[in-house]
């Protein structure tokens, strides 16, 4: 192509373009940043074997030893429940809280951060991403352990469950964002956190058994992660002898997720400004460690 | 006088790293900038030449507001990098090379949609333009691959589409055509001067070390060097500079018993110097105004030399280089400096 003939193309493409700014330019950010996230579910398909297969495995394993000491039938349940958000907490502590660790080491950091949207369009987006895709995961689990181990659910309130999940998600997520603000300035200690973070939150926050069977102060400072008071307000709203078994009324588990939810996207938000600043004083948005 | 795109005053950046075990882990100072001191006019495209480790990056990364400055402010489009980058952010972008943004697991087009919706671009009109920008880098059969499964060099072809779809009013553009072949490179030369060319109220930074390429493309050059900008002006100005003498090259038949001392002594020809070849001679000559061939080329008429081959010498910007620093960009980049 000559010069004159691409001089007449380039005329061509650049005709005025109307951009929209404020809140529409916000949620323009936000669905475009959770588009990878989903469509990377329909392109990956080995998150299928890592995310439903090994899950099944550890709700298969405690289903088992439940039997084997003949606890009562609704623990097979909590178990599967438990299962199904362990999908959600993985998400959140790797595809969220180490995410712009990951995102710094591409080059996407910068790009978000010279674009004319804001950095919490970004996380809010890489939230909803994952909210989205791992929800289908956890319905899977669901559907396969209620199938293979025949869990029998009786719902109390439905309403209540869909709050109870809906605030307990945007809870986990707010945090997730919260994380990935401070991790920002982190390298690959970013990595190695999300590694600390894992087991210890499967066990305190009562994934495979009731959080009642702890000591208060330990159910209550497990609290902090919404899954806890979440998980254990769901089973109590889908399972007969979930009241019985519980660590707070759900009332209370509702008021205490609301709370949660307000500080976590507070958090964020004041957490990623400071951040972005520090990041911006040390050098550090680009390159780690100097 | 036409308004500024780009205003330095005395920027400068001071990084602190830390050091080894053995040196206690104190922190050290690294001056990457040193009293910047440029003005770029809108419209402009004007490059910055220098080795690796020279400060242009880091230069960049103030103006595009991801670095703060340690001394000194700094201004896009009118707004002070520091204090307004949410004024800034909306006028500008910028492509690095050899960079590996976006998702592998996206197309070319998913990608570059995605960038265009943090910009507030519509949809359609966004996708017509990525798919019109790709076809003119001859990328547009590749709109539905994978990026994973592109080449370094369709990559990077794909991030330049990215700095151009917004059609910002200060466009960054860091080593863009580092990894392209020579055809890649080219296009994308073009892109850039078609680009400005289209719209006189768009300007952009170059950073290069290719100097052929500041050399074809750049209004003006600043020479920069271990933070410090050593010269700035047009590379012709700054050619001339370098050169007080016009120099040109003579190949000739045999030489007829002509001396350099019968041409010096032509006015304004500053130095002639004869060397005999195999087939005839080379006369070098040192000119003080170009009008002065004239006589030179009538002596040697006079004498019945044959004028083979005749070659003005241009200098190059990297002549230029070399008498600012010493070295040249190679010698400079061999030393070990880091950016």
């Amino acid at each position: 192509m000559n010069n004159e003939e691409s001089q007449q193309q380039i005329d061509s493409i650049y005709s005025p373009l109307p951009k929209v700014t404020g809140w529409r330019l916000f949620l323009k950010t936000v669905i475009a940043r959770a588009y990878p996230r989903l469509i990377g579910q329909q392109r990956e398909k080995s998150w299928m074997f890592f995310d439903i297969f090994l899950p099944m495995l550890a709700v298969s394993a405690y289903v088992f030893v439940y039997r084997a000491i003949q606890a009562p039938e609704d623990y097979v349940g909590f178990t599967v429940m438990g299962g199904a958000m362990t999908a959600f907490w993985l998400n959140v502590l790797w595809s969220m809280s180490s995410q712009l660790y990951w995102e710094k080491e591409q080059g996407n950091l910068a790009l978000y951060i010279i674009a004319p949207n804001q950095m919490m369009a970004i996380l809010l987006g890489m939230a909803m991403g994952g909210m989205l895709a791992t929800a289908l995961r956890a319905v899977v689990i669901i559907f396969l352990g209620t199938i293979l181990f025949n869990v029998t659910f009786a719902v109390s309130s439905f309403l209540q469950l869909i709050l109870v999940f809906m605030l307990s998600m945007t809870a986990l997520y707010g945090m997730g964002m919260m994380m990935a603000s401070l991790f920002l300035l982190l390298s690959r200690e970013a990595w190695h956190l999300s590694n600390l973070a894992q087991e210890p939150i499967y066990l305190v926050s009562g994934f495979y058994f009731p959080i009642s069977s702890f000591p208060l102060w330990i159910a209550a400072g497990a609290s902090i992660i919404p899954l806890t008071l979440g998980l254990d307000a769901m089973r109590q709203l889908i399972f007969e002898s979930g009241p019985s078994l519980g660590f707070a009324s759900v009332k209370l588990e509702i008021i205490v997720l609301s709370v949660l939810c307000v500080v976590f996207l507070v958090g964020a938000k004041v957490l990623l400004d400071y951040m972005e600043k520090l990041a911006i004083r040390e050098g550090r948005l680009t390159e780690n460690r100097r | 006088m036409s308004s500024l795109a780009i205003e330095t005053k005395g920027l400068g950046r001071i990084y602190k790293i830390r050091g080894s075990k053995k040196e206690k882990k104190e922190l050290k100072q690294l001056t990457a900038l040193s009293d910047v001191n440029i003005q770029i006019k809108e419209g402009e495209l004007f490059g910055l030449l220098g080795p690796n480790g020279a400060g242009k990056t880091t230069l960049i990364k103030i103006l595009t507001t991801l670095l703060a400055p340690s001394k000194g402010e700094a201004f896009v489009a009118g707004y002070n990098v520091l204090n307004e980058p949410q004024k800034v952010r909306p006028c500008i972008n910028m492509v690095s090379g050899g960079e590996s943004s976006g998702y592998g697991l996206l197309t070319v087009r998913e990608n570059l949609w995605m960038f265009s919706q943090f910009y507030g671009m519509p949809s359609r009109e966004a996708n017509k333009r990525i798919a019109d920008l790709l076809k003119l880098v001859g990328l547009g059969d590749r709109i539905n691959t994978k990026s994973s499964d592109l080449s370094t060099g369709l990559r990077q072809k794909m991030n330049i589409v990215r700095g151009f779809m917004t059609d910002p009013e200060v466009l960054f553009l860091d080593e863009p055509t580092l990894g392209l072949d020579v055809g890649a490179s080219r296009d994308v030369r073009h892109l850039i001067r078609g680009w400005l060319d289209d719209d006189r109220k768009r300007t952009l930074l170059l950073t290069t070390h290719y100097m052929v390429e500041a050399e074809e493309l750049c209004d003006r050059v600043a020479i920069i060097n271990q933070g410090r900008v050593l010269a700035c002006d047009s590379p012709s100005a700054l050619k001339r500079h370098l050169q007080e003498d016009i120099l040109f090259e003579i190949k000739t038949s045999p030489l007829n018993g002509l001396s350099s001392q019968a041409l010096e002594a032509l006015p304004e020809v500053h130095a002639a110097s004869l060397t005999e070849l195999e087939d005839g001679a080379l006369l070098k000559l040192a000119l003080v105004e170009e009008s002065a061939l004239g006589p030179v080329i009538n002596v040697l008429t006079d004498k019945n030399i044959t004028i083979m081959n005749l070659n003005k010498h241009e200098p190059t910007l990297e002549d230029v280089f070399v008498k600012l620093v010493g070295h040249s960009i190679a010698e400079v980049e061999k030393g070990g400096q880091n950016e």
